[in-house]
């Protein structure tokens, strides 16, 4: 399976700290990676002759909810010419606070396509990315405040006295 | 830390343009940008130094509601995404919830030919408004009109088939909104032996324009290795030569019991991955979509022809509870790979995340690359190949 290649490159490479759990009983096997290695790994795992993870389907922010105080970026790493598929996860403790965001190494230099997705995580979960070259917000206008996707979000009364209304 | 600074970055970088330099605003009312998109450019006199888009002006936070509705409840949102492929988004993410559920296998064949049927009929309209809207953009006004003669055809049909013209609802989870009314297959064999006539009237029109090719034909150039680091797929990724289609990488629902070719881009005329091979995947993939839908109709009057005691809700699940799990879903919808990521926590029928990836969202994330030192006529052309749709590039 490509989780066990994928498993023993990433070891062999960056040592046994670099992996931190894995989940085999979901329908897709998914490492959790240590934070810090994240971007390295994705380089790795992108130019490895065994596994070309050259295309980044999907790059997911997540709030693991009020109670965990935890957030985390899922990736999924796809191989157009090998056609194999893993995902990627990253987590972070967090204590919510909006002054202290989760700040995560940014894989916008492997794949240009994450740094679309990072502002968009940025954008609605308040997740940072460290070395992104242009984190701006990207679907809420820039003057806005809070983070939608918060599980713990409250809706502003107004936004440039515009009453929102829900 | 300050998070604000990439923001004073770019303040700072438009107030500080040179005097020979223009910022230029095309959009979010332009009809070029094809919906509210606004693109802000650095001019030099006709030259665009580049191109900053800003997103954002349909957006309603798709996720949020998705959070707060059960999986049912999610679909007509689906619809709304990318509103001219909705059954293509809708079976998208019923598939997802099914493979959550473990019920994949457990769907009769005929709601899958339906399935298939319907999504193949919706991709023939999305790309025609595509083709359409391009000609127009670069100023042919008549395959615009016909394009959207052909589509009614299409639109009348999923109509009669779901009650509502663009936003279906249609593709439940276990089955369908209903069965196809009787004589529904008949149609489909009766427009596509009208169609096909109309799509040779229309390539003779567009298609070998000297015009359209002088416009379009070796304009936008992207590479192969810059689309797929920019996440384009869908006709983008198979414009610039690839020959990748989830449909046949992934096999899903009945597609590998179906013959059908994926068109790529060869470059007969202009470069591989202009916009003229673009457009030319389009016209291409509608021509395999009719082949999809000869080879449904066949299968729906034949083999898995409609009973009395048929009922396509019959494995449709009354409430629906995946165990606790994280699931990503890909399929191939008219602009490219849309995806579905679900986190399920196992107690409730809601998600407790759901992230859409949507195609138009990355393949309109390449434009800064590809059009740095075009002219503005030539990045209306740009914008018209990549085909967005704004609804689910906001979402």
């Amino acid at each position: 399976m490509i989780i066990d290649i994928v498993k023993e490159i990433l070891i062999a490479k960056f040592g046994d700290e670099v992996i931190i759990a894995e989940e085999r009983s979901h329908l897709q096997p998914a490492l959790v990676i240590h934070p810090n290695f994240i971007s390295d790994v994705c380089l790795t795992l992108r130019d490895h002759p065994e596994t070309w993870f050259d295309f980044l389907s999907s790059l997911s922010g997540i709030d693991y909810g009020v109670e965990q105080k935890k957030f985390g970026v899922v990736y999924h790493l796809s191989s157009i010419i090998k056609n194999h598929q893993i995902v990627l996860k990253v987590m972070l403790e967090n204590d919510r606070d909006e002054n202290n965001l989760p700040v995560f190494k940014s894989v916008s230099t492997v794949w240009k396509t994450a740094e679309w997705h990072e502002r968009e995580a940025f954008d609605l979960l308040g997740i940072y990315f460290e070395n992104h070259p242009d984190l701006r917000r990207i679907l809420l206008p820039d003057d806005w405040e809070g983070y939608p996707l918060r599980k713990d979000y409250k809706t502003a009364e107004r936004y440039h006295q515009i009453k929102i209304d829900l | 830390m300050n998070y604000q600074e990439a923001l004073t970055r770019y303040q700072h970088k438009i107030n500080s343009v040179s005097s020979e330099e223009m910022v230029l605003n095309l959009g979010p009312q332009h009809p070029s940008t094809h919906g509210v998109l606004r693109l802000e450019l650095i001019t030099d006199g006709e030259i665009v130094k580049e191109v900053i888009p800003h997103l954002g002006y349909l957006h309603r936070c798709f996720e949020k509601h998705a959070e707060a509705l059960n999986y049912a409840q999610i679909i007509p949102y689906t619809d709304r995404m990318d509103y001219l492929a909705s059954m293509n988004n809708n079976h998208a993410f019923v598939m997802g919830v099914e493979r959550m559920l473990g019920i994949e296998n457990d769907i009769p064949k005929r709601v899958e030919y339906i399935r298939v049927l319907v999504c193949e009929l919706n991709r023939i309209a999305s790309h025609l408004i595509a083709v359409g809207t391009y000609g127009i953009d670069i100023g042919a006004f008549t395959p615009f009109l016909w394009c959207f003669r052909d589509r009614e055809h299409i639109m009348n049909m999923l109509e009669w088939a779901s009650g509502a013209r663009m936003l279906y609802n249609y593709i439940w989870v276990g089955g369908l909104f209903y069965d196809v009314p009787v004589g529904f297959e008949e149609r489909c064999q009766e427009f596509v032996a009208y169609f096909k006539p109309k799509m040779k009237e229309l390539n003779e029109l567009l298609t070998d324009n000297q015009i359209f090719i002088s416009r379009t034909a070796n304009v936008g150039i992207l590479p192969l290795d810059v689309a797929i680091n920019y996440g384009c797929s869908g006709p983008m990724l198979r414009g610039s030569g690839l020959k990748y289609d989830l449909r046949r990488v992934d096999e899903y629902s009945v597609y590998p019991e179906l013959d059908f070719e994926i068109p790529y881009a060869k470059g007969e005329i202009g470069t591989v991955g202009d916009c003229w091979n673009r457009y030319k995947v389009r016209i291409d993939e509608i021509a395999e979509s009719l082949k999809i839908i000869e080879q449904c109709t066949e299968k729906l009057t034949k083999e898995h022809k409609r009973t009395p005691d048929f009922d396509p809700r019959a494995k449709a699940p009354k409430k629906i509870v995946p165990k606790a799990q994280d699931f990503y879903i890909r399929s191939e919808n008219p602009k490219g790979e849309i995806g579905f990521y679900f986190i399920a926590d196992g107690k409730s029928d809601k998600p407790f995340r759901v992230k859409a990836r949507g195609p138009s969202f990355s393949n309109l994330s390449v434009i800064p690359e590809i059009s740095k030192g075009v002219m503005i006529a030539d990045l209306v052309a740009i914008i018209g190949s990549i085909d967005i749709v704004l609804g689910e590039v906001d979402r």
